[in-house]
């Protein structure tokens, strides 16, 4: 007897709520080369990589909502910010497929920069009463390349978490390749 | 079969764009009180126990993956407090003779009223979320209104100022630090150890955040004739009345003058400060719940 299955929605539920707590209670509160490390676009990127651009972009819209809620930030940034970075990696997968191992970290690097940088201009669009530094750009920097190392972990994580209930599993597919009359690249050298 | 696929993804994509615009727009254009607001706030009494059970739960992990980081600043901090030490030592020589003078003039009492915070009823909070971006310089901690703890109230940690209270629910509260980009606190200059009390009588300005260097925060529209030099420390003003009326009450340490530029145009001089407290290692603080309680002895010293 199996133990029953929990639905992707559930599961991408749960894992939202978890990441937010883990975000505010632990990350938000250490220093990585001097930023605190953020998870949420690297979740949001994985999802979309693993899923596509639909469920990217919704769960995108409901992570940053509840992280806009939890830390009493302005309602909508990092909404509108994670709905980009989860159909865009989304959207990558639907057009090219990509399956290199190096993709996650690569568009990890991409969805965090997004996050910061349009961070960034929104707030320059409401209106920024101080002085700015030019070290803005280092923490920039700095914080791309924190996400660039986590995305890969987060990449695998989520992928563990989601893997059971995937519609397409990457590994699924290309199996089902050979198993169904395709010919494997070493079958196909062979003839 | 492909287009309504393709209208599908749109179609949701649109919807979630204009669902996070319309969120942006009215919150950002109405008050503390609107809606928006207050349903976050709602959401934060709920959730403020689980955050605050989740912090107190990671603060060990916390603590852990900090001790690499603390461990490779331990040796520079220990010289950098050698220092320290020497000049207080200087500092300590230069406050007795001070005091001793005031004794003399039988105002000891009236000062000692004047620079303790325990007539403002400080409440001490613990830090239970901070924010992760550099944008929203902002923490939470786990006292509200039920504690006393009210709007705009000011919040000082172990060695200076805060910041100020932003947001209120009964069982938590934000703190929006003086690194934000809304912040602005009135402030005066006093001489470093080194120089005489004498000098810098009318220095006042207002110290601003550097956007993007949370270690370093602006001192502004000071006279340009006062000449303020690295070492001068810099504390809240706490007027009550005229252009830089202070939510703060005076003499709270706000930060240490690290270096000063010659300006450009009107701007006589930037002069850059190091703040008082270590504002990205905050486990505790406390909330002045009285601000103003000094008002009258201050009133007493400044009256005839």
């Amino acid at each position: 007897m199996t133990a029953p299955r929990i639905p992707l929605t559930v599961r991408l539920g749960i894992l939202a709520v978890l990441v937010v707590l883990i975000q505010i209670g632990l990350l938000s509160q250490l220093a990585l080369f001097g930023v605190p490390p953020d998870i949420g676009p690297l979740v949001v990127m994985s999802v979309g990589l693993l899923m596509g651009s639909i469920p990217g972009a919704v769960m995108g819209f409901w992570m940053g909502l509840m992280v806009d809620t939890a830390l009493l930030q302005t309602l909508g940034i990092d909404s509108l910010l994670y709905i980009v970075v989860g159909y865009g990696a989304g959207r990558l997968r639907e057009l090219r497929d990509p399956d290199g191992a190096l993709v996650p970290l690569a568009v990890g690097a991409a969805a965090t920069a997004v996050t910061v940088v349009g961070f960034s201009i929104v707030e320059f669009l409401l209106g920024v009463d101080a002085p700015v530094s030019l070290l803005l750009v280092r923490e920039i920097v700095v914080t791309v390349i924190v996400g660039t190392l986590l995305a890969m972990p987060v990449y695998a994580l989520v992928r563990r978490v989601l893997s059971p209930v995937l519609p397409d599993d990457f590994r699924r597919r290309r199996r089902r390749a050979y198993t169904t009359g395709g010919l494997s690249p070493i079958t196909r050298s062979r003839a | 079969m492909y287009d309504k696929k393709v209208r599908r993804r749109r179609a949701v994509l649109a919807l979630l764009v204009v669902a996070s615009l319309l969120l942006l727009t009215a919150y950002f254009g109405e008050a503390n009180s609107g809606a928006l607001h207050s349903v976050q706030r709602g959401v934060l009494t709920v959730f403020a126990p689980i955050q605050d059970g989740a912090s107190r739960a990671l603060k060990p992990f916390r603590d852990a993956i900090s001790w690499f980081g603390d461990t490779l600043d331990a040796k520079s901090q220990r010289d950098q407090l050698k220092h320290e030490v020497a000049q207080l030592q200087q500092q300590l020589v230069a406050a007795k003779a001070e005091a001793q003078t005031h004794i003399d003039l039988g105002n000891l009492a009236l000062l000692d009223h004047g620079s303790a915070l325990d007539q403002y009823q400080p409440v001490t909070a613990r830090v239970i979320v901070r924010s992760p971006t550099v944008w929203f310089a902002t923490i939470e901690v786990d006292k509200g209104s039920g504690d006393g703890v009210a709007l705009d109230q000011p919040v000082v940690g172990d060695l200076g100022l805060v910041g100020r209270v932003s947001q209120v629910t009964s069982n938590a509260s934000q703190v929006t630090l003086i690194t934000d980009h809304t912040s602005g606190v009135s402030a005066k200059v006093l001489p470093g150890a080194n120089r005489p009390a004498t000098d810098l009588r009318s220095s006042t300005g207002v110290v601003v955040p550097s956007v993007g260097d949370p270690k370093n925060l602006l001192l502004q529209y000071v006279d340009p004739s006062q000449k303020v030099q690295p070492g001068d420390y810099v504390v809240t003003a706490g007027s009550t009345s005229g252009p830089l009326e202070s939510l703060f009450p005076p003499n709270i340490p706000i930060g240490q003058v690290s270096r000063v530029d010659a300006g450009s145009g009107d701007v006589g001089q930037n002069i850059h400060l190091k703040p008082a407290s270590d504002l990205q290692a905050l486990d505790f603080v406390q909330i002045l719940t009285r601000p103003h309680a000094g008002l009258g002895v201050r009133a007493q010293v400044g009256g005839p």
